[in-house]
């Protein structure tokens, strides 16, 4: 394993993924500020991975310890944040569309 | 690893590729209200495909794994049901929870690993065990504040910054010192520990009206932690999550600071919360006039143009079903009502705006500040529903007030300004509001919702 160029990669990943974080995020609108945090708080528990593979390789029982309460923390933050974001969401609704979706499957 | 790849390992990491793919999708789809609810779904298509990949692994024991996401999910699905007036202490501890992962999947890295541990993964492993330990009780103590088991008031005392100070740099000795001896085993736990009193010391001093600017500070601190598991994981999928919460965290934050005229070096640095000067003790009972719900009922229905500002009081007065009760009924004759939301309004970024959206008011109805700000001088009621410092003029005017410079909505341009308001108190940052006293300002004394209440039903009694 080449460990320098294994940091590089990483670093050009961090940064590009920064930028495109940057960019994406900058055009969210302000009305959905709240369900945002809520959604990339779930996106972020994607940690889960890591802890789950401290869990499943057994490697020392502190490893197995520590990786198992990581495992339920980011679980209930994945379940927690996609639950609450979805319900957050379905109560933004339109004072114009409201007739636009009715109408739609009528035309089909 | 070895340079050839095994095909689980190739499966994995395309699993992987797509997930992050997803991600990125499911954060650009939450640039509109109508595709938002594919972001959803693009996250947890994603989310799923990166689990299963993972559990790919070979070797791997799957009963204690299967144990902890059940556990997991018995604790997640109640936080996925809290009240929309809880959102954001729910907020506060799933940061808590995300970086209580990272700090744990970062410690048991350091115990299987060191001494053998390059000098790089263990500076890159301390900025993660530093920012995740400081995220957890920082987010913990916020937590506590907005749930109102903790006192909300900002504890200050001689000498935080530097004894702030003097822990942070404590904590980055320790690094140091670990990166130059990895095999010095015995001093992780104090710079965990360091860690952790730091973040409690940095919450100490913030009240709750800077909560907004807080909760995405502490949102970008759990991001980073997280890419910097990726560094230590070697985790293409974490580092770019991690970077995309970073800098949703620290989006949010800038605008939050702007919003709040806080320079982001003075949030950076916990130093908020303090300039909150109390200088309005001594003023003299000045003139007011105020009006009965059935005057401000009279107005408002001759009304053309209403713009409602509410902020956080209306919403510990649960006024919002009420004030949805009023757009409904202005409405219904002819009145054209729209929400003016300052970016602080609420005690999390955007809160004022689900809190609304729960009551069912459309959401092409909220304005932002920058939006309707230029059209207050042609509005003929703006209703002030538990806003204060977001609706001072002093911050425009007065360069002696301790929120002078911060951008507010300028309801005092509009023909006639109604407050409803408890009684003549100043606000929680002690600071009076000169709006009160205008020729075109009229009180309505009494509780959000039961005086809400009232003008609806003076109202459709009028109607009927």
């Amino acid at each position: 394993m080449n460990s320098s160029s294994t940091l590089i990669n990483a670093l050009f990943i961090f940064v590009l993924a920064g930028f495109i974080g940057f960019e994406v995020i900058r055009r969210v609108s302000p009305l959905l500020h709240t369900p945002l945090m809520s959604l990339t708080n779930a996106l972020d528990a994607i940690a889960v991975v890591g802890a789950i593979v401290l869990v499943g390789e057994h490697k020392s029982t502190l490893a197995t310890a520590f990786g198992f309460v990581a495992v339920v923390a980011a679980t209930s933050n994945i379940v927690g944040g996609f639950l609450i974001t979805d319900r957050m969401l379905k109560m933004f609704k339109s004072s114009r569309p409201v007739s636009q979706p009715a109408a739609k499957p009528v035309a089909k | 690893m070895t340079a050839e790849l095994g095909a689980t390992t190739v499966v994995i990491e395309l699993l992987y590729l797509i997930a992050s793919a997803l991600f990125i999708l499911s954060l650009k789809w939450m640039s509109s209200p109508t595709t938002a609810r594919h972001g959803i779904w693009a996250g947890e298509i994603g989310m799923v495909l990166a689990i299963g990949g993972t559990l790919l692994y070979r070797g791997m024991s799957y009963h204690l794994i299967a144990i902890a996401l059940v556990l997991g999910t018995i604790i997640g699905v109640p936080l996925g049901r809290v009240a929309m007036t809880a959102v954001p202490q729910r907020t506060a501890l799933s940061h808590a929870f995300g970086a209580l992962c990272v700090t744990l999947v970062g410690s048991a890295e350091f115990y299987l690993r060191s001494p053998d541990i390059s000098r790089f993964m263990m500076s890159v492993l301390s900025l993660e065990v530093i920012l995740g330990g400081l995220t957890v009780t920082g987010s913990l103590m916020a937590a506590g504040k907005l749930q109102e088991i903790l006192p909300q008031r900002p504890l200050t005392y001689k000498g935080q910054n530097l004894v702030n100070f003097l822990l942070l740099a404590g904590a980055l000795a320790i690094a140091v010192t670990l990166v130059l001896h990895p095999e010095a085993r015995s001093l992780f736990p104090f710079m965990i520990l360091i860690a952790l009193a730091f973040g409690v010391l940095l919450i100490i001093p913030i009240g709750g009206a800077d909560m907004p600017t807080v909760i995405s500070l502490l949102n970008g601190y759990a991001g980073l932690s997280a890419a910097a598991m990726g560094f230590v994981l070697n985790n293409k999928l974490l580092i770019i999550a991690g970077a995309l919460d970073g800098s949703s965290g620290l989006i949010l934050s800038i605008i939050m600071s702007k919003a709040m005229n806080r320079s982001f070096t003075n949030v950076l640095f916990g130093a908020f919360g303090q300039v909150q000067a109390s200088h309005a003790a001594e003023e003299e009972a000045r003139p007011v006039r105020s009006a009965t719900p059935e005057e401000a009922a009279a107005i408002l229905s001759a009304a053309n143009r209403v713009i409602v500002v509410p902020g956080y009081g209306m919403a510990v007065a649960q006024a919002q079903h009420k004030v949805r009760e009023l757009y409904d009924a202005l409405t219904k004759r002819g009145v054209d009502v729209r929400f003016a939301i300052h970016p602080v309004a609420g005690r999390m970024p955007g809160h004022m705006n689900v809190l609304l959206a729960e009551a069912d008011i459309p959401y092409d109805r909220l304005i932002e500040m920058d939006e309707i700000n230029g059209d207050f001088p042609q509005t003929d009621v703006a209703l002030v529903i538990g806003a204060n410092d977001v609706t001072n003029p002093a911050a425009r005017t007065d360069a002696s007030s301790p929120i002078y410079g911060m951008p507010i909505l300028d309801v005092d341009k509009a023909h006639t300004v109604m407050v409803i308001k408890r009684s003549m108190n100043p606000g929680f940052a002690g600071i009076d509001n000169p709006l009160y006293y205008l020729d075109n300002t009229l009180m309505l004394f009494g509780d959000a919702k039961a005086f809400v209440g009232s003008i609806v039903r003076e109202l459709s009694g009028g109607h009927g």
